[in-house]
Order: C-alpha cells, then sequence, then structure tokens
C-alpha cells in the first residue's frame, strides 16, 4: 500500500496505490490519519481510489473509520475514481450514503 | 469429473493476498470473466479475514494449530469452496450473518463479511457451533449473466 497526498486549492488529495484488505488497512490507516494530520486546514478530503487494485470489506472499515475522524472536525469526505471490484464492494456496503463519490 | 485443490496456512494477515490469489489461479480453468474473478477473490479474502480475526481470538491455542483450511473443487462450470478453521466458533449465527453486524467495532470493522460472501457468490452457508471452529461453503457458476448487486441501505451507525 503506497500513500500520498497533495493540495489543491483548499481540498487535500489522498492518493491509494496498491491493495486495501485486513493485511494492508493498518498502514493505509497510519498514512492518511498523518497526511489528514498534516493538512488540517484543508476544507475537504478527497481520497482517490483509482490506484486500488483489490479492496474487500476491511476497506469499508478503514474508509467508515476516516469519515468518523473527519466529521468530528467537520471536514467532509469524498471518494474519487473507485475500479468497477472496488465500486461493486462499495455499492453493495451502502458507504456512498455517506461518503459520496465525486 | 471432480477435480480438487486444498490450502493449509496458518491464520496471519499476511496470508490473505496468497489465499485469495490461490484461489484466482484456480478458478482460470472456468475462463472467468474479470468481475467473475474479482467476486470470488472478494469473497475469499472475506472468509480468510474472518478466520484470522475472530476465529482464535482470545484463546490458547498449539503452536502450528491457528490454521485455516481451503478446499476448492471444480465440477461442470462450478467453483465450490470450503473455507474452515479451528477455533472458537460463532454462538448466534443469525445474528453474525447481519450485514453491519460486527463484535469489533472499535478495531473499525465493518460488519460487511458475509452480506459480501452471499451477494458475490452463487450459493453460501455458515457452519459453526462454540469450540467447534467455523466452515463456509460458497460456489460460483460461471458464464452467467451478472445481475447488479442491490445497494444497501446507509449505515445508521456511523451517521
Amino acid at each position: 500500500m503506497h500513500v500520498s497526498a497533495k493540495m489543491s486549492g483548499e481540498s487535500l488529495y489522498i492518493f491509494l496505490e496498491g491493495e486495501l484488505d485486513e493485511y494492508s488497512a493498518r498502514r493505509a490507516r497510519q498514512e492518511v490519519d498523518a497526511a489528514i494530520e498534516a493538512h488540517l486546514a484543508c476544507r475537504s478530503v478527497v481520497l482517490d481510489l483509482s490506484g486500488i487494485r483489490f479492496m474487500d470489506s476491511s476497506g469499508i472499515g478503514f474508509l467508515i473509520g476516516r469519515y468518523k475522524k473527519l466529521k468530528a472536525v467537520r471536514t467532509p469526505l469524498y471518494l474519487s475514481s473507485p475500479d468497477l471490484a472496488a465500486d461493486k464492494v462499495l455499492s453493495v456496503s451502502g458507504i456512498y450514503s455517506l461518503i459520496p463519490k465525486l | 469429473m471432480k477435480d480438487t485443490m486444498k490450502l493449509e496456512f496458518t491464520a496471519v494477515s499476511a496470508n490473505e493476498p496468497f489465499a485469495r490469489n490461490a484461489v484466482a489461479a484456480y478458478c482460470l480453468r472456468f475462463d472467468p470473466s474479470l468481475d467473475e474473478l474479482s467476486d470470488v477473490k472478494t469473497a475469499v479474502s472475506e472468509a480468510v479475514t474472518n478466520c484470522i480475526v475472530h476465529a482464535y481470538a482470545g484463546g490458547q491455542y498449539a503452536e502450528g494449530a491457528r490454521l485455516v483450511c481451503i478446499s476448492c473443487t471444480a465440477e461442470g462450470d462450478t467453483l465450490h469452496i470450503e473455507i474452515s478453521d479451528r477455533g472458537r466458533g460463532i454462538g448466534d449465527v443469525a445474528q453474525a450473518v447481519e450485514p453491519f453486524f460486527t463484535t469489533a467495532e472499535e478495531e473499525e470493522r465493518s460488519g460487511m463479511g458475509f452480506t459480501i460472501m452471499q451477494t458475490f457468490m452463487t450459493t453460501f452457508s455458515l457452519d459453526s457451533a462454540p469450540g467447534a471452529g467455523t466452515t463456509v461453503r460458497m460456489s460460483k457458476r460461471f458464464g452467467r449473466p451478472q445481475g447488479e448487486a442491490a445497494p444497501r441501505g446507509a449505515l445508521a451507525d456511523a451517521r
């Protein structure tokens, strides 16, 4: 799992690359949370999933965790560019009702 | 003719990618679509995650006893998969398979594992009892038109 981040305007874009499962979720949590804490002034956060090659419900748990943390500081979270397989997992779990897809 | 494959490995998360990719490689005989292959990989990952996260949690097990066993059988156009552990088992199976039910919410678990297995595979069943381990049986019939997965309701707990 590789995580990178950049500011664009007032939004923080976080790019995830690799496989998001139980094995990789812990590291993804640490790195994404560190990126968010380094950019606390941002108005919104976008998680770009275009580099995710596999995701299961451990990824859903990871996303809900980030949603809750950002909700506590009133920062909206969005998802961007999941592939068809990740989109199916996201749709089945109803996550888009919490974290809209751009 | 039936054709079988068995895998047995230690219940640690580093083995998750290996497990789902090994089953995916076995599936190539069915000439699966990418969608079908992805469904099987995801369902296997969910079942194996349960074995790793829940089956042996909090118990005393001998060195080498924390094992996950995957058995695959190819029969015609159908893959049958059994994924089993010898861990603590599940007391309330009906509750365990409910969407969003989890015993480990503080660990950021979604409680969607069994729902995904049920949705992505053609058949699904769960056999478990306290102290007797858990066996998940799933099948996937290849070459069938894929229906759209029905979106679930809102994640009420997280609101």
